[in-house]
């Protein structure tokens, strides 16, 4: 039984921290913020080249790392912590995710060794107005047309990186169809006539979102991932890896929080006194540490999940760490307003961007309490008895 | 990461569960789920030959050091022992007290003479202890403890008063921590000992405390000149604090699992009423379910964590958090149940005063954030260790 990383795995976390701190951490953040960019080239380029971050879990034989998710644990922690504008969530997550659950081999040797090299990124077009994670709600349609295309038509919102990728992955159905029937990929190339994206304004400057307006765009129907084959429970497993990165990302920030506040408590003296030895602030930064490492162990666990545990345990625990990671790293960041006080309400400190990336990490990939619904079904609760059994507890 | 078992434990697995299964469908078959916190009035004579039969299959001091007469197994077969004790419903340890808090502590802090006249009796399940530390006005400040114990001659005579002591009408003997200098300590953590004294003399009274769950399964004692042997100290005299101390942190995790497995029975059986019910129709209550699922899920994983790091050295930062988390877990467990079961939740079993089970776990899951430290000093303890904040104003 071991819970840790390996001594590579470390070093992998070391050398991804150390280039974040060299461009200067969560300053590399403000930076993107104030000159509106999409990210912070120059450090995407040298984690992603350099490092090999952006084709970390691409298979060798596709150009890239061939690692696993728990590397990605490891990466995903120290990007949260810096709150660091690159597109790795986006493209070498779940944009690559999605190729490789969906994508045929040759699709695959097509598409994954530009990504892998960095030389182009990819976004995954999934919700749409309203933003609902229920596949259902689903309506961007792809209609057969002659010669052997498909017009994809529709409104896509909240796509991570959506208006920087030079590829995205859309997600539409066949006309006609309902709930999850009819779910399909679409590989759209950023260029592509009828295709429109802006970046939407957002309360959490450091990762940007785009609304992607396909206008009867026309793509060869070899561009569905995987043909007819694969439907919605493949582009599920997509989002689920894509979960386990996010809920990482979120230990990552919560931890960074929860020092920020630890650090402060001892150095700020009010009555005399740090204010880290009043009970009051003792017991507010104790319970947030459990919950920091509650949600360790949680994302840590989904990782291992994600790579050797049955999709059915993989699928059960992702929900279990999305709904716990996203719920703490908001708790979390809004007590280190409150422990900051009247400092950490201002624009120059810190605390407000980690509290608006822990805002919007509730709703970029299905929120707490969609997750939990999700758990509900899966024990029989507010469905039909006969729809399913509950698993047995532990 | 290495998160299962390995074969050889399964194989360590499959041997105790064959023995337990074998006497639990058995002769011992009436003993199923009986006794444990909230229903130690239970069957208490069946369970004390219970414990018998346990230390003749050398069950008892499994942990223990092979020196000291233990089979010195892993924490993880411990760990595996304790999970299948609770998946097979076994009754409710009375030996718990001495097999996992007083014989740890004499195999490391007790004299060769002190280990050959008091491990085996334990390990044969044939005398039972209990703990004389908390007092009617020392709880949380256990350093207050005013229990004297005077040298007469060669004899010890112990005067004063202990509360909070599960066991004490059913111990055989107790371990007290207790003032044995009579001089005013400088410190008050000085000047204290551990004292071993036998419970079945004239100078000691054990009077049950009854509970808000209307059983009684803690005792108040008085001490009104009982005798024990000046060598029964463990420890030198004047270092009792230490050695309370050193008991306290010999709780390496091992029954942690054990006793979620437990909280899974329960939280199963509020699924099953809920379906049943129809509560599950209620959006909320799904959504605490889940939530409680979830909390159950974390709590494994927190605990395989501390697990994967081994026996030796310092317990992990992260394991302070444990009383706490299943604590407040449990107690917000008990107040679902009984939203779950509505109306209904307010009859109870039969008059005068019989509890169903989850009503016993709503009730009795109030004195779970109280006892063995409560919620409170656990965060000081976590803000003190984990956090190095600084002491309050004392």
């Amino acid at each position: 039984m071991r819970f840790g990383f390996t001594e590579e795995q470390d070093e992998l976390r070391r050398s991804v921290r150390r280039v974040l701190d060299d461009a200067g951490g969560v300053a590399a953040a403000r930076r993107v913020m104030l000159a509106g960019g999409n990210h912070d080239t120059a450090t995407w380029q040298r984690l992603a080249r350099d490092l090999g971050l952006a084709g970390l879990v691409v298979p060798e034989r596709h150009g890239g790392a061939g690692l696993g998710w728990v590397e990605v644990i490891a990466v995903m922690e120290e990007l949260g912590r810096a709150l660091a504008c690159v597109p790795f969530l986006s493209s070498s997550v779940l944009s690559t995710a999605a190729i490789l659950a969906a994508g045929s081999d040759d699709q695959q040797q097509q598409i994954l060794p530009p990504l892998a090299r960095g030389d182009v990124t990819a976004a995954l077009a999934w919700l749409e107005i309203g933003g609902d994670p229920d596949p259902a709600t689903i309506t961007t349609t792809a209609r057969p047309a002659p010669g052997g295309h498909v017009l994809l038509d529709g409104k896509k919102r909240f796509v991570i990186d959506g208006a920087s990728a030079d590829l995205l992955l859309v997600v539409a159905r066949a006309p006609g169809t309902t709930g999850t029937d009819g779910l399909g990929l679409y590989e759209v190339p950023g260029g592509a006539s009828g295709l429109r994206r802006h970046r939407l304004p957002t309360m959490d400057a450091t990762r940007a979102l785009a609304e992607v307006v396909l206008a009867d765009v026309r793509v060869p129907e070899t561009s569905r991932l995987g043909g007819d084959a694969t439907g919605w429970p493949t582009i599920a497993r997509a989002l689920e890896r894509g979960q386990v990165a996010l809920a990482a990302e979120q230990v990552g920030a919560a931890q960074r929080c929860l020092d920020l506040g630890i650090e402060y408590a001892q150095v700020r003296h009010q009555f005399g006194r740090p204010i880290g030895s009043f009970q009051a602030i003792q017991h507010s930064l104790a319970e947030l540490f459990v919950m920091v490492e509650s949600a360790r162990s949680a994302a840590y666990y989904a990782g291992w999940a994600a790579e050797h545990a049955d999709p059915d345990e993989a699928t059960e625990t992702t929900a279990c760490a999305a709904a716990f990671c996203a719920d703490a790293c908001f708790h979390v960041a809004a007590e280190t307003i409150q422990v900051h006080g009247g400092i950490g309400f201002t624009w120059e400190h810190d605390a407000h961007l980690y509290f608006k990336r822990a805002r919007a990490g509730r709703t970029v990939l299905g929120s707490p309490s969609f997750h939990r619904e999700q758990l509900a079904r899966r024990l029989g609760l507010g469905v039909d008895p006969d729809e399913t059994t509950a698993p047995e507890a532990v | 990461m290495q998160l299962r078992f390995s074969a050889e434990d399964e194989a360590f697995r499959a041997e105790v569960r064959r023995w337990l299964d074998e006497r639990l469908h058995g002769d011992y078959r009436h003993l199923r789920g009986r006794g444990g916190p909230g229903r130690e009035h239970e069957m208490v004579e069946e369970r004390r030959a219970w414990e018998r039969v346990l230390g003749e299959a050398g069950w008892i001091g499994l942990g223990w050091p092979a020196a000291a007469g233990g089979k010195g197994a892993p924490l993880l077969r411990q760990v595996i022992f304790h999970e299948e004790y609770a998946r097979a419903r076994a009754p409710g340890r009375l030996g718990h007290i001495g097999e996992y808090l007083l014989a740890p502590t004499i195999a490391a802090l007790g004299t060769r003479a002190q280990q050959e006249k008091f491990l085996p009796p334990i390990a044969r399940g044939e005398q039972l202890w209990c703990q004389g530390y908390s007092e009617p006005g020392a709880g949380s400040d256990l350093a207050g403890v005013t229990t004297r114990a005077e040298l007469v001659g060669h004899t010890r005579r112990v005067t004063g008063q202990k509360i909070w002591t599960s066991h004490a009408h059913l111990a055989d003997w107790c371990f007290v921590l207790c003032r044995t200098s009579a001089s005013p300590a400088a410190k008050r953590h000085e000047g204290l000992s551990y004292l071993l004294v036998p419970m079945r003399q004239d100078g000691i009274t054990v009077r049950p405390i009854r509970q808000l769950t209307g059983t009684a399964e803690f005792c108040e004692v008085f001490f009104d000149g009982a005798r024990t042997p000046e060598d029964h100290v463990i420890g030198a005299v004047g270092q009792g604090w230490k050695v309370a101390m050193a008991t306290l942190s010999f709780e390496r995790g091992a029954s942690t699992l054990g006793q979620q497995i437990g909280f899974a029975a329960e939280l199963d059986a509020i699924i099953h009423a809920a379906r049943h019910n129809g509560a599950d129709r209620d959006p909320q209550l799904r959504q605490r379910i889940a939530d409680a699922w979830i909390g159950l899920r974390v709590m494994r994983w927190n605990a395989l964590r501390v697990l994967g790091h081994g026996e030796g050295g310092e317990l992990p930062r992260e394991a302070l958090g444990s009383k706490l988390s299943w604590s407040t877990w449990h107690r917000r467990l008990g107040e679902l149940a009984m939203d779950v079961l509505g109306a209904e939740a307010e009859i109870i079993a039969a008059a005068p005063y019989a509890l169903t089970p989850l009503q016993e776990t709503f009730l009795f899951s109030r004195a779970d954030t109280i006892y063995a430290g409560s919620s409170e000093i656990q965060k000081n303890i976590i803000a003190a260790r984990a956090l190095g904040l600084p002491r309050g104003p004392t």
